[in-house]
């Protein structure tokens, strides 16, 4: 490490200094100070915990003890209840996080473009270990889920905020900003510039929407009637169900309540997908005017966008484009001058849980509660918010919809193929030339894909993200449709130099770390798996072990309580079954060796006393 | 399965069940004929809005499970209670009963199923069950007995779970803990204190206490609560009781679980044994033996 010039050891003295005076300061009354602003804004409303939560951490980067007694209050919500909420969301932290958290996207594709080395050099660079807070409270380095920048990593987050595009020098530069204590609004705003990275337009991204219009058509068709134009247009759901947006509509629509709710599902936490990003970067009035025609059609007056955090520098953007849409009365009270047509949009943050992707778990965390798939049924539909029907639909779901009431069910029928309608927008990203956005009607082949964006030597594509399909090179002729490969948009790229044991193996992992824990087979079995998988990349493993991951494949699909845990092997069955020899490789065993690595267990005691000599090591004793 | 396909599965379960007229299904029968439904080939009665555990428990046939309690709002969470009905795997305790459905429970793919998550709430926690002052008593030991668990399978997890002692009159022992959430159902809808809580995601998921503290003894907790006798396993005990019945004269150690009625609050409430504490220590029966810690069998 050598030793710290006299300049450097100033500046770690002044940093102690300051976080000392931090943490004096902190009885109730100064939380009230910044928290009753917050607590108004919500009208008190402990619906809104969450979103509270969220807004109240950024106070201090953490949400304090006392912070929670005066929620408690005010919100008359009991003290387990708010740390039990905290507790599920990756991104709200009960103890002191640093005042700059850094979180390095962590997607095979940011591994692929070497995200660790740059997480290493960071963290040695501002003496800190992976997953702790710094000494001195600066800082805390720690790796997330996919942040969606799959086509311009690797990326991380700093304080929730996206920087692309990371290479030796940025890094360098950030820990020179960090350890400056540079506020991160001062930090260089080339560092933010997020791209769109459009390659391939079709009816959706070369679409021009004149806000407003697709609304004057609905008003002019008629409610009822633009329903049927949906449904004509046998338009699926983009979320990755393909559930029929008309018939779903519809059942809400028909459902009795006292409300009913509309909610855009823009979580996409699904590894390598990013349209919605861009969706609600380039084209969000297309997407809250299709959000608009639902409202009328289903007979809601609210209705809520679901941001992922990994989203949140998209918030300013997307506010200003509701209160513009507000202004041009295409939003709030009499829409377009009808008395009887009032509806407006909330948009709730998401706080790194992909859970909340699933729409009874994202119903449950707009409600500010944990992020728990519901039992079902009842579905949305009927019973959703407040349980109240309502309709959850994918961003690009929605925008199409706009597309299909201004230019009609038929029209939009004839695009795509006899099973898939339309279009379907691919996030490309991996071993390419031109990752980013392509629009292609239904039916592409996988082949026209990879020629598009430049691809070669492919050696497989994971088609819809972690819980998809992993597509290998003699099925490259197949189409990407419902009834071949359906996606929810991911589309990575793998050439002949991927190891796809290790693609498994991070997807593995993000299952782990994204269960939520309400089942035993997902909570404790997408554990085991990651478990297993670590083993085998350690070389303890024996075909034993492959018995035993489909064993626990078995007994995830028919018992695991939603998705996730249904889905949570398919990337290693896919990939023992088509990349056989990337598991052989590692199976040096031919028996059943424990995972237990006895040796392996006294590091903690060799690192305690400082020894790493011959005697202290098992197998080698012995020579 | 692609989680493309289950959600299309799922989803299009709205659209069929309103086409089929499901709810019509639900208990009244068209033709004034007592709805019922087979469970493993025996006719069930049930009346509307049951579950199929309902409807079991009332006609006396065993479902394993752990997280339901028939005094609380079902909670699906443990999946022991996983049955097929109509051929779909599903959760007994939440699903509800319909006219003419086939169920399968007691077969050897289910009991397979449901012994590989006994295995993982094994492993998950850190249970040893002959120093265990519920042994005999738990719900947790007892079904792993029904259902024929003879070792914990997988690799145990031994996480770091500090007990909490602090409280005068009850232990919380968090080693044990299956997070099936009747404390926390208990404490909020019953006793309206809201003790306890689910924190945390994942493996990571864990039990808290409502006090600053994170200690039982700061909350408003009381023997007397309704929290205090839900707990299936041995993480909420009373103190200064240990050992009141011998292990071999347990409930489980009477009669398997699958022949007591109402396992959960019968087990967890009976009453302390007249004769008082008993010096002697877990007796070494091979009843109440735990199942054996062993690197795998297979
Ligand atoms: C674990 C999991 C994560 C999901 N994540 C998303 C997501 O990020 N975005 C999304 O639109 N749908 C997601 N879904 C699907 C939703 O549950 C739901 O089907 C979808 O939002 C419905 O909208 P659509 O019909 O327009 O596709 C997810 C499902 C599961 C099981
Ligand atoms: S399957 Fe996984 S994510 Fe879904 S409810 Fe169960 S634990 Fe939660
Ligand atoms: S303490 Fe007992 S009752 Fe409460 S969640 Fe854990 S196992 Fe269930
Ligand atoms: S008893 Fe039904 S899921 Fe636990």
């Amino acid at each position: 490490m050598g030793v710290e010039s006299p300049a450097r050891q100033k500046k770690r003295f002044s940093r102690f200094a300051t976080i000392e005076s931090l943490l004096m300061a902190s009885p109730t009354d100064t939380h009230a100070e910044y928290l009753d602003p917050i607590l108004s804004r919500h009208q008190h409303n402990a619906n809104d915990l969450l979103q509270i939560l969220i807004a109240a951490q950024d106070h201090y980067g953490y949400i304090h003890s006392d912070a929670i007694d005066h929620l408690s209050e005010q919100l008359k919500l009991p003290r387990s209840k708010i740390e039990g909420v905290s507790g599920f969301y990756s991104f709200l932290h009960l103890q002191a996080n640093g005042e700059y958290r850094v979180l390095f996207s962590d997607n095979i594709t940011d591994r692929m473009l070497g995200n660790m080395d740059l997480m290493q050099s960071m963290c040695s660079q501002l003496w800190v270990e992976p997953g702790k807070v710094s000494e001195d409270g600066l800082l805390s380095i720690n790796t997330t889920s996919c942040t969606g920048l799959c086509d311009q990593g690797p990326a991380l987050l700093v304080n929730n905020i996206a920087i692309n595009r990371l290479t030796r020098e940025r890094v360098n530069a950030i820990a020179e900003l960090i350890r400056e204590r540079v506020p991160v609004s001062a930090w260089p705003a080339m560092f933010f510039a997020i791209e769109d990275n459009i390659r391939r337009k079709d009816i959706l991204l070369d679409s021009h929407l004149k806000p407003g219009s697709a609304l004057a058509a609905l008003l002019q068709r008629g409610t009822h009637e633009t329903l049927h134009e949906i449904r004509t247009s046998a338009l699926r759901g983009r979320g990755g169900a393909g559930f029929s947006t008309g018939l779903k509509w519809e059942f809400c629509r028909d459902a009795p309540g006292e409300q009913h709710y509309v909610v855009c599902n823009a979580d996409e936490g699904e590894p390598g997908t990013f349209k919605d990003r861009v969706l609600l970067n380039g084209y969000a009035d297309m997407v809250f005017e299709g959000m608009t025609l639902c409202a009328r059609i289903v007979g809601a007056s609210k209705g809520f966008l679901y941001l992922r955090g990994e989203y949140r520098y998209l918030l300013e953007h997307l506010q200003a484009v509701l209160q513009h849409r507000r202004q041009q009365k295409l939003l709030g009270s009499n829409i377009l001058g009808h008395a009887d047509f009032n509806f407006d949009i909330e948009i709730h943050l998401g706080a790194g849980a992909y859970i909340c992707g699933e729409e009874s778990a994202l119903i449950e965390s707009l409600e500010g509660k944990r992020g728990t798939p519901r039992n079902r049924p009842p579905f949305p539909v009927t019973h959703g918010y407040l349980n109240q029907p309502t309709v959850v639909n994918n961003v690009e779901t929605f925008a199409s919809a706009s597309l299909i009431a201004l230019h009609g069910g038929a029209w939009y029928a004839a695009i795509g193929t006899d099973t898939s309608h339309g279009t379907k927008i691919l996030s490309v990203s991996g071993d390419c030339e031109r990752p980013g956005l392509y629009e292609y009607p239904f039916g592409v082949t996988v082949a026209q894909v990879l020629a598009d964006c430049g691809a070669q030597d492919t050696q497989a594509v994971q088609v819809s993200g972690a819980s998809g399909v992993c597509i290998a090179a003699d099925e490259f002729e197949r189409h990407i449709a419902f009834d071949d490969i359906p996606t929810a948009g991911a589309f990575m790229v793998f050439d002949q130099s991927r190891d796809m044991f290790e693609v498994a193996r991070n997807f593995v992992h993000f299952f782990a770390h994204e269960s939520c824990g309400f089942c035993t087979p997902c909570r404790v079995g997408t554990s085991l798996l990651s478990n297993m998988m670590d083993k085998l990349a350690e070389g303890h493993g024996s075909p034993y072990d492959f018995a035993e991951i489909e064993k626990l494949n078995a007994l995830l699909q028919s018992t695991s309580h939603c998705g996730l845990g249904h889905s949570a092997c398919n990337p290693v069955l896919d990939t023992i079954a088509k990349f056989r020899p990337a598991y052989d490789k590692r199976l040096a065993q031919k028996d059943f060796v424990p995972a237990f690595d006895l040796d392996h267990a006294l590091s903690q005691a060799r690192q305690m006393t400082g020894r790493d000599d011959t005697g202290a090591h098992l197998e080698r004793s012995h020579e | 399965m692609n989680k493309d396909v289950t959600f299309a599965l799922s989803s299009a379960g709205v659209g069929e069940s309103v086409a089929r007229g499901q709810l019509d299904r639900g208990g009244v029968a068209m033709n004034n004929k007592p709805a019922t439904f087979t469970l493993d080939g025996k006719t069930i009665p049930f009346s509307a809005g049951q579950t199929l555990i309902q409807a079991a428990m009332a006609a006396g046939v065993y479902i394993p499970h752990l997280c339901y309690n028939p005094e609380f709002k079902p909670h699906g969470s443990c999946k022991l209670c996983t049955v097929k009905a109509d051929g779909r795997h599903t959760s007994s305790c939440t699903h509800q009963a319909q006219d003419g459905m086939v169920v399968e429970s007691d077969t050897k793919e289910i009991n397979d199923e449901r012994r590989a998550l006994l295995q993982m709430l094994f492993v998950e926690g850190n249970h040893f069950c002959p120093s265990c002052e519920k042994s005999g008593n738990c719900q947790l030991q007892a079904t792993a007995y029904e259902i024929g668990m003879m070792s914990p399978h997988f690799d145990h997890f031994f996480p770091d779970r500090p007990l909490d002692a602090s409280h005068p009159d009850y232990l919380l022992d968090f080693n044990r803990c299956i997070l099936c959430s009747l404390c926390v159902r208990a404490s909020r809808d019953v006793d309206g204190k809201n003790v306890f809580a689910l924190s945390g995601r994942g493996i990571k998921s864990h039990l808290i206490v409502n006090a600053k503290s994170g200690r039982l003894a700061d909350t408003g907790f009381s023997g007397e609560d309704k929290a205090a006798h839900v707990c299936p396993v041995g993480v909420i005990l009373k103190k200064r009781v240990g050992f009141a019945v011998p292990i071999g004269s347990r409930s489980f150690d009477e009669q398997p679980i699958s022949a007591t009625p109402h396992p959960g609050p019968a087990a967890a409430t009976l009453p302390p044994h007249p004769q008082g504490a008993c010096p002697v220590g877990p007796r070494s029966n091979a009843a109440t033996l735990p199942p054996h810690p062993t690197v795998k069998d297979v």
